[in-house]
């Protein structure tokens, strides 16, 4: 399968297989004009299965959304076609805004206008909980 | 501000301070009866409660101070739809420090942000109950002469009580515990505890659906009920209530000086013939609740007004 070149914009390369779309949830890249590819189940000589996503814009992207999702995930900036910049993420301690609290005990439910907040508390194994209730967040 | 939210918020030295006030105020309550004159508690009960709220209201006024508050949301601004953050602010207008109970898991946190006074979660939904935990240590420090070297059996609900968990997290600081974790399947403690609680610190625990087998090597025995308001499904929760009836005859095997303790309310988990046993201590528990709280609300108060006079 051939997706084209891009001349400026970003590549997010070695997501986890499978979770290709729940990043594009997030990010809300269906709100974009542009043009935007989701390669599912790529080659990859690291994962054997890897997921991809072409922006064909440079826009400003949610590092944390991404470090969140799988931080094995590496941003590529292109530049006049060529790579300008490879960023490798790190997980943030504390995520805020694209991701909401599900249990339903949560005073999030009942207060509409408070921040949906999550803060790291286990590195290892990537376990994010809420601020509020400490119900872990499930990314899938 | 120094607030209460979850029990881990308090360092076990803080914890033991807490407790030996607790037992010099039951030993010298005279000293202690005018340590608050002026001071009010705001007790916000944005749910029902019997113990709790009368707890923290006597210890108050049993430290010379005043009470204000309500004991439902809907005698409070809540029922118009009031934020928690806009509530608390407006109470900190009046009170010196507030013990607050919310339906809602989280809420003293979104408070304790808000505050200009020390919160004390009083409860919120089946997350944390702080001072109930303060009251079980106090109680098991009383009983026991210690908080270490002891086996601790925990019945019933462990899935969903709140009390049951934070026990747990208080007693794993604390060395040389063994718990025996006694529940229906449905009801077992969850496995994130398990896995961030007790395998972290390198606790021992059995987990056993069978009380009497477990009964002979406790030496406390932490009974709970099953929970009607944690369940989303009336029919689970009727045919799970009646697990585990502690009775006389199931105490048969057990050491002479277990201590029972329970966390109150009971519907009918511990029968009442249990209570002449000298053995059980869950009444002596209420006591200490009061004892415990008043520790803390000296704490508080006395943390605040040297942050004041910084």
């Amino acid at each position: 399968m051939i997706i084209g070149k891009i001349e400026n914009g970003l590549v997010l390369d070695h997501i986890r297989a499978g979770y290709g779309m729940k990043l594009y949830e997030i990010l809300g890249l269906d709100k974009l004009d542009c043009q935007v590819a989701l390669i599912k189940n790529a080659d990859s000589v690291k994962y054997e299965r890897k997921d991809i996503i072409k922006i064909d814009r440079m826009i400003d992207i949610n590092i944390d959304a991404i470090g969140f999702v799988d931080p094995n995930i590496t941003v590529n900036y292109i530049e006049g076609g060529k790579l300008a910049k490879r960023t490798h993420i790190d997980m943030p301690e504390e995520i805020e805004g694209f991701v909401r609290c599900k249990n339903p005990r949560c005073i999030t439910t009942v207060e509409q206008e408070l921040p949906h907040r999550f803060r790291l508390t286990d590195r290892e194994k990537g376990v994010y909980r809420c601020v509020y209730c400490e119900s872990k967040l499930e990314v899938k | 501000m120094r607030h209460l939210i979850d029990i881990m918020d308090l360092s076990v030295g803080e914890i033991n301070d807490m407790i030996e006030r607790a037992k010099d105020i039951i030993e010298n309550p005279a000293d202690y009866c005018e340590k608050c004159k002026g001071r009010k508690l705001a007790t916000l009960f944005f749910e029902p409660s019997t113990r709790t709220r009368l707890s923290f209201e006597a210890a108050m006024y049993e430290l010379g101070g005043n009470v204000l508050g309500f004991s439902e949301a809907q005698s409070s601004s809540a029922a118009k739809g009031e934020s928690v953050a806009d509530t608390i602010r407006t109470v900190g207008a009046y009170a010196d420090i507030i013990a607050m109970r919310h339906p809602k898991e989280g809420a003293p946190v979104v408070a304790a942000a808000k505050s200009t006074v020390p919160v004390i979660n009083a409860g919120d939904g089946g997350h944390n109950h702080p001072t109930q935990t303060l009251t079980d240590l106090l109680t098991i420090s009383r009983e026991k002469g210690r908080l270490n070297s002891m086996t601790v059996g925990l019945c019933g609900d462990l899935k969903f009580g709140r009390t049951v968990h934070s026990l747990i997290a208080a007693m794993s600081r604390y060395e040389n515990v063994k718990f025996v974790l006694i529940s229906p399947e449905e009801l077992k403690i969850p496995e994130y505890l398990k896995q961030e609680i007790l395998i972290k610190n390198n606790m021992t625990f059995v987990e056993t659906g069978d009380l009497e087998s477990a009964m002979p090597q406790l030496d406390i025995l932490y009974m709970t009920r099953v929970q009607r308001e944690r369940f989303f499904n009336e029919q689970d929760y009727l045919r799970l209530k009646d697990s585990y009836i502690l009775t006389p005859d199931k105490l048969e095997n057990a050491k002479a000086d277990l201590s029972i303790l329970h966390p109150l309310p009971r519907v009918n988990e511990i029968s009442v013939a249990v209570d002449d046993d000298p053995r059980a201590r869950y009444f002596e528990q209420v006591r200490n609740g009061k004892f415990i709280r008043m520790a803390l609300i000296l704490k508080l108060l006395e943390e605040a007004e040297q942050r004041e006079e910084q």
